[in-house]
Parts: C-alpha cells; sequence; structure tokens
C-alpha cells in the first residue's frame, strides 16, 4: 500500500534530508544553555505534545495562540484568543472570569466548569484532516469523471488502487452482497484515520488520532451503524442463540449483551493506545537527548528516532486498515444472511 | 509499617518498571510465535508467501498495541508518581 509513495527516488532523498535536518536540530538544541535554570522536565515535555492545548506549539519561539470559545449559563458566549490566558511564560493568569487549569478552562469564582468548545490543537487538526480529505476526494472523483474509459491520470491513479484495495479486501469479503451501502462509510472512515495517523507523524503536528475522544466517537458511528442495520438474524444471535441448549443460552445472553458494547469499546482502544504508544516512545526517545545533554547521545536517539519513524508509518498504515477491519467485520455479522442452516 | 511500605511512591514506579519490561517480553513472545509459524508456512508453501506476509504484519501489529497499551499504564504511573 505504501509501496508506490517510497519507491520514488525524491521522496527517498526527501526522507533522508529530514532526518538529517532532525539530528543536526536535536544536536544545536541539546548545547543551548539553560536560560531559565529548571532542570529539563521529560514527562511534562511528553504529555504536553501528546495531550490537547489550547495553543499550538510548534517550536519554543513559534507559539500560536488558538480561539477560546466558551459557553456558561452565568456568562453566556464567549469568544477570546488563549493568549489573553498566558503572560511571560505563566498561566497563572485570569481573564474576564476564566481560568485555564492544566487544559481545563473554569470560572474564576466559583471553579466551575464552562461548555468548552474552543478551536484547540485537535480541533484544528481535525479541521485540517477534513480540508485534507475534502480536496484529495472531490479532484479523485473529477479525475474519475474525465478519464472514464481511460487510465486514471493524476492524484486520482495514487487513490484509485487502495479505493479498491478496501473494497475487495475489506469491504466486500467482509460483508458480502449490499457491501455497497457501507462504502462510503468505509472509505471515509479508512482514509480519516490513515491521514489523521500520518498527520500526527509530521513534526509540529497534533496528536488527532491519538485523542480518544476522536477515536471514541468513530467507534460510536461503528457501533449506530452496526446495531441500526442489524437484521433478525443478528439481534436473534444475541438475545436467543440459535443452537445451543437452553441453560446456555441464559448464560450466553448477558455475555453477548455486554460484547455489543465491547466491541465498537475496543476498536476505540486499539487505535488510541496505537497512535498515542507511539508519540510516546517517539518523544521520549528524543527527550533522552535532552536529559544527557550529550551530542552522541543526540545523534544516536535521531538515527533510533529514523527508524521507529519508520514503523509507525506502517503502524498508522495497519491501524487504518484493522480499524476498518473489524467495522466491516462487525457490520457483515449484523446484516449477514444465515440461510437455511437454523 | 507494611501499610507505609505500599504508599512509598518508589515502589511504584519500580513496579511500572517491571511491568514495562514483562509487556515487552509478552510482545517480544507473541510476535515471535506469529513470526515463526508465518516462516514455516512460507517455507512450506513459497507462492502463498505474499499473502502470509501481509496476514503477519496486520497480527503482530494486533499483538503490538496490547503490549503499547501496558506501556502507557506504565508510564502513566512513573509520571503522575
Amino acid at each position: 500500500m505504501k509501496k508506490p509513495f517510497f519507491a520514488t527516488k525524491s521522496t527517498f532523498f526527501a526522507l533522508i534530508l529530514i532526518v538529517f535536518s532532525g539530528i543536526f536540530s536535536s544536536v544545536l538544541a541539546a548545547e543551548e544553555p539553560g536560560h531559565e535554570a529548571e532542570p529539563f522536565n521529560a514527562s511534562e515535555v511528553i504529555l504536553h505534545h501528546v495531550m490537547d492545548d489550547h495553543q499550538w506549539h510548534f517550536a519554543d519561539w513559534l507559539v500560536m495562540p488558538l480561539p477560546v470559545i466558551v459557553y456558561s449559563s452565568e456568562k453566556g458566549l464567549d469568544v477570546f484568543s488563549s493568549s489573553r490566558f498566558y503572560d511571560e511564560h505563566h498561566n497563572a493568569v485570569e481573564y474576564n472570569g476564566y481560568k485555564l487549569d492544566h487544559n481545563h478552562i473554569t470560572l474564576a469564582d466559583s471553579g466551575k466548569a464552562v461548555l468548552d468548545l474552543s478551536i484547540t490543537k485537535n480541533v484544528a487538526m481535525l479541521f485540517i484532516n477534513a480540508a485534507l480529505l475534502l480536496f484529495v476526494f472531490t479532484s479523485v472523483a473529477k479525475g474519475f469523471k474525465k478519464n472514464h474509459g481511460k487510465a486514471p491520470s493524476g492524484l486520482q491513479s495514487f487513490f484509485e488502487p487502495i479505493i479498491l484495495f478496501v473494497r475487495d479486501e475489506i469491504v466486500k469479503p467482509n460483508i458480502g452482497h449490499h457491501y455497497e451501502r457501507f462504502m462510503p462509510y468505509m472509505l471515509t472512515l479508512f482514509f480519516f484515520i490513515l491521514f489523521g495517523n500520518l498527520l500526527g507523524l509530521l513534526p509540529g503536528a497534533g496528536n488527532l488520532t491519538g485523542n480518544i475522544a476522536v477515536t471514541m466517537t468513530l467507534a460510536v458511528f461503528t457501533f449506530l451503524i452496526t446495531n441500526f442495520n442489524g437484521n433478525k438474524g443478528y439481534w436473534g444471535h444475541i438475545f436467543w442463540t440459535p443452537g445451543v441448549p437452553l441453560p446456555l443460552r441464559i448464560v450466553i445472553l448477558p455475555v453477548e449483551i455486554i460484547g455489543i458494547f465491547t466491541k465498537p469499546f475496543s476498536l476505540m482502544i486499539r487505535l488510541f493506545v496505537a497512535i498515542t504508544a507511539g508519540h510516546i516512545v517517539l518523544l521520549s526517545l528524543i527527550c533522552l537527548a535532552f536529559i544527557f545533554g550529550s551530542y552522541a547521545v543526540g545523534v544516536g536517539s535521531s538515527l533510533i528516532v529514523l527508524f521507529i519513524n519508520l514503523i509507525e508509518l506502517l503502524v498508522a498504515g495497519i491501524q487504518a486498515y484493522v480499524f476498518t477491519m473489524f467495522s466491516s467485520m462487525y457490520i457483515g455479522m449484523a446484516v449477514a444472511d444465515h440461510g437455511h442452516d437454523h | 509499617m507494611l501499610f507505609a511500605l505500599l504508599l512509598d511512591i518508589s515502589y511504584a514506579i519500580m513496579g511500572a518498571g517491571i511491568g514495562a519490561g514483562l509487556a515487552a517480553i509478552g510482545a517480544g513472545i507473541g510476535i515471535g510465535k506469529i513470526g515463526g509459524s508465518a516462516m514455516e508456512g512460507m517455507a512450506r508453501q513459497p507462492e502463498a508467501s505474499g499473502k502470509i506476509q501481509n496476514a503477519m504484519l496486520v497480527i503482530a501489529a494486533l499483538i503490538e498495541v496490547a503490549a503499547l497499551f501496558a506501556l502507557v499504564i506504565c508510564l502513566l504511573i512513573s509520571f503522575k508518581g
């Protein structure tokens, strides 16, 4: 699936260039004299990079404040820039009656939580992902209409084999006939997760698919589509499993009911853990250079980080594949035609 | 005295370290078994090696997620402690 992209010489050299600039920048950063005499706190840096934030922190000197949109019944709707919460690297500043504490915005005087609809880093990444998906697939669709009956060209020629892979290897074998109804959802799911994973690996990007709220939303979509499309055979198998003796059916009943919920739960946890743990491992290795503060460790850790980044690219593709495959398996079980055997 | 011993944060962090190591062992054993049977299958039937390799990568990712889950919990323990 990744082979056509990495086979070109230019992408190979681009990778090498990015890696070497990474090596040199980590070595250079290790030499910078501590501007504040605080010791390097690796866990704080790592957790800060992996979690959501109200500002987009590209580098120490390049921080983009994002809009804060809060609604509370006491103060109504308030929209302002998150830079108002900070002054000279401290975030103890209250603004307009709101207080920002570890990414939770509360009312300053009562400490009550407010409805936080801000454009945080993850929300901005979500918009970027959505815009990228729209751009790519409208151009693929336009190419398909233009090249009807002829060979594909341009962006269409790159994505069409992947779309056919999703249809022929993931959706069709698992859902069987009537698979066309679910193809739009499966394709959206696959490419959303794939682009989200890949975007999260870029330097300075936010951790989109490693946010448990995002993966929970995707799992909830699969849960809703599975259960709203369940036919009589599906519900029959859950509540009154055919073909087993009666006492066993009573035992199987709670297990199956819990199973309805554990299946999307496992989807959610799997994607979240795979992506977040990958990012934590990468960040820990990069932080090694800062903990030891030596050039040699910087160079060594950059090489290891290069290899683990390549593994993370593979994991990005595999997690998209696995999520889509399990979703189509669950939907396939829900719409399966049980035939005459029961 | 035992209670005071258990409340000692350093033991929690030691437990986190041991847990992370055990998770790595688990992942190693699981992926090793998958790799071993994949190698055997490919040796028996070289023309199926493409399919076997794809299946092996996918299952390795699933096993790795389980190990990473344990790793994340150990990291959380060591960071919060």
